[in-house]
């Protein structure tokens, strides 16, 4: 396989831009070392937010021969912490720092059916796949649904590259996606790729749950910047240490405590692994859990956050504040 | 570009069925094999599907083979006790009470034809079973016969060499199959994309000892010269199965009348290891006896000890090559077939973007 787990960091050249929506740019890239790219791959990003290095992850929409280019999409909404931006800002010639290619999300080909559900943005996580599946003649149904047409990137060119496989859902021409009419549809033997908004993702997730499907069947890529709640500033004590850190809307409270110089250990910073655990003491406001690693019990019990994408929102005309202990 | 390299050391394709294991090798108890430099975790689902897994837990990389098989199609890592299905999914994490959603590792396609169990390790959207080496006499009621594998320090292309050019019988096995005629006698070449073709005939020739014993198994008490032919025939990248024969001399076996002699298919196919060691595959099938397993089991044990003397040579190669690395290879006019299975490999090799092949040690 060309295309690996590990991070290898490397320069690249902007070929292009293009406005996709409104909100949505293109952005081809040059990379200095070509590797060819798998369906599911994303690259991580260094974007400078305000003057300081910052890492996000975009999908992998298509690639050029042997990987010479390759292209990701960026969605700037108001929601986002400042890298879509300096995203959108980059002109061609530009250069940038980006890994080889990363699969953390890996098609398998072989299922005997397939379900690729896109929310908005998400559709750059499966469109590869669909490529793949039509190459192979997979029995496939691609799923995209989002608020209005003209917001759907890559739609004329998914229509006609996909067909009757392709199936819109678009809330304000009233055919808003039905997750449990989707998931009760499934046929068994399926496997479905999913990438959305976090509330996209928890109602399949309790549906394909609820209907007894195998779990690994159920696949999801979730990069951890998407929450149930608008990010805003919040306020972190940890009293056994006496520190006390303002995590602005802009960061996630790993980075605002990192900032501090308070020593965390964390792994994959997109809300995985569960290895930058906080324990929380005390809390006035609540906590928007942005991690795929607690299950829903531990989750409402409101006692630990993964601190590299959770956040906590505040209470009505107040700001949240979380007491934590760290380990 | 430079078409037909002789490098020493050749890159092996990626976008190719390998044979992992014989069928019978892959069971309820995982088996580790090393194939194309991957290490694979290989077992069987209680449903009689054979599964190829990365030998590697996603999690700290433990081998899978260590591990245990759990439920229909499970394997649970033997360290830290991840459960995954045979697609290659975690299913359970006992640490923790969700499942992390990147928590995977590699399931090969498989293909199982011919006794074999064949792996893909390239594109999993080109692993067209199509595209399996036709090896039928392998399963096929027309034929009998079995074989062995042979794990052979050397580079797969060195064995290659050896099963194009059959000239080499007459030095390497001379009590057997070995005779004179062998490099006196004139051969053809043919080749298109994806297969090349030897054919040596030898006409009213003493039959060697291997292939009088077969034609008094047919025609007990048999005497006489015989028409003997090698035809080889080389399937991408890695198949080369020789139709080989006697007949009674002048009963038209070269006008294809084999009524009168015994028919062999000796079926070799060789999945690259390392760049120093490959799995040597096979079998020698036969047309005529079927009833007797005793022939059977006489033909593997004395096909058997004629690879042995090709492995000998083939290792002792191997060593010589890796001792002069100065040195390099040049050619002989016998060695035709065998150059152009190096073209092929190389054009699947440049297709694949593999070409000049990085070549490290191993
Ligand atoms: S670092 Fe992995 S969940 Fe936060
Ligand atoms: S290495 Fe397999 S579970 Fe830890
Ligand atoms: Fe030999």
């Amino acid at each position: 396989m060309a295309t690996s787990h590990a991070a290898v960091w490397q320069r690249a050249t902007v070929l292009d831009t293009t406005a996709l929506t409104d909100h949505i740019r293109r952005i081809v890239l040059a990379p200095d070392h070509p590797a060819t790219v798998d369906a599911g791959a994303h690259i991580d990003v260094r974007v400078p937010i305000g003057g300081v290095p910052d890492r996000r992850s975009y999908s992998v929409v298509d690639d050029g021969p042997d990987g010479r280019s390759l292209a990701i999409s960026v969605l700037d909404s108001p929601r986002s912490r400042g890298g879509a931006r300096a995203m959108h800002a980059l002109r061609p010639g530009d250069t940038i720092e980006i890994t080889q290619p990363i699969v953390d999300f890996p098609l398998r080909v072989g299922a005997a059916h397939y379900v690729l559900l896109a929310g908005g943005i998400g559709i750059t996580a499966v469109m590869g796949m669909a490529r793949v599946l039509r190459s192979v003649r997979a029995d496939y149904t691609l799923v995209y649904a989002g608020r209005s047409r003209p917001a759907l990137a890559y739609l004329e060119q998914l229509q006609s590259a996909h067909g009757d496989r392709l199936r819109l859902h678009i809330s304000d021409e009233g055919t808003p996606l039905d997750v449990t009419e989707l998931v009760g549809g499934v046929e068994p033997g399926t496997e479905l790729y999913l990438c959305g908004p976090i509330r996209l993702m928890d109602a399949v997730r309790r549906a394909w749950i609820e209907r007894e499907l195998p779990y690994p069947d159920l696949r999801f890529e979730t990069f951890g910047n998407s929450g149930w709640f608008a990010p805003e500033d919040f306020v972190v004590r940890i009293p056994r240490i006496g520190a006390e850190v303002t995590v602005r809307a802009t960061e996630t409270m790993l980075e605002a405590l990192e900032a501090a110089e308070v020593d965390l250990m964390f792994d994959c910073r997109k809300g995985e692994c569960g290895l930058c655990e906080v324990r929380v003491l005390d809390l006035d406001g609540d906590i928007d859990h942005r991690d795929v690693f607690y299950s829903e019990r531990q989750k409402d019990s409101r006692g630990a956050m993964c601190c590299c994408v959770s956040r906590a929102v505040a209470p009505p005309g107040g700001t949240a504040v979380v007491s934590i202990d760290i380990s | 570009m430079k078409e037909t390299t002789v490098d020493k050391i050749l890159g092996h394709p990626l976008n190719a069925w390998y044979v992992a294991a014989w069928d019978h090798e892959v069971n309820r108890k995982p088996l580790a094999r090393t194939v194309a430099k991957r290490p694979l975790a290989l077992y069987r689902t209680e449903d009689g599907d054979a599964v190829a897994l990365a030998d590697a837990c996603w999690h700290r990389l433990a081998p899978l083979s260590m591990g245990k098989l759990e439920g229909r199609d499970g394997i649970r890592c033997p360290y830290h006790g991840i459960l995954y299905n045979s697609a290659g999914r975690c299913v359970s994490m006992p640490a923790q009470e969700t499942i992390n959603p990147s928590a995977t590792v590699a399931s090969f396609p498989v293909v199982e034809r011919y006794r074999f169990v064949w792996v893909w390790l390239g594109d999993a959207a080109l692993a067209d079973p199509e595209l399996v080496p036709d090896m039928h006499q392998m399963d096929d009621p027309e034929w009998a016969g079995d074989g062995l594998t042979i794990s052979v320090q050397c580079n797969y292309q060195l064995v290659l060499d050896n099963l194009m050019d059959l000239t080499h019988e007459e030095f390497v096995h001379s009590s057997s199959i070995g005779q004179e005629a062998l490099s006196e006698s004139e051969f053809t070449v043919h080749h298109d994309e994806r297969t090349v073709t030897v054919e040596r005939w030898m006409l009213g020739i003493d039959a060697p000892p291997f292939w009088l014993k077969n034609m008094r198994d047919k025609f007990p008490g048999f005497e006489g010269k015989v028409d003997r032919w090698q035809i080889i025939h080389f399937e991408s990248p890695t198949t080369i199965n020789i139709d080989v024969g006697v007949a009674r001399a002048g009963t038209g076996a070269p006008q294809g009348d084999r009524s009168q002699g015994v028919n062999g298919y000796v079926m070799n196919t060789i999945s690259p290891v390392t760049d120093r060691s490959s799995l040597y595959f096979w079998a020698f099938m036969r047309n005529y006896r079927l009833e007797s397993q005793v022939i059977t089991t006489q033909l593997r044990d004395g096909v058997s000890g004629v690879f042995r003397e090709d492995e000998d040579m083939l290792v002792a190669q191997q060593a010589a090559i890796d001792a002069n690395p100065d040195y390099e290879f040049y050619s002989l006019n016998i060695d035709a077939g065998g150059m152009w299975v190096r073209r092929l490999i190389e054009r699947q090799l440049a297709a694949e973007g593999r070409l000049p092949a990085p070549l490290a040690a191993g």
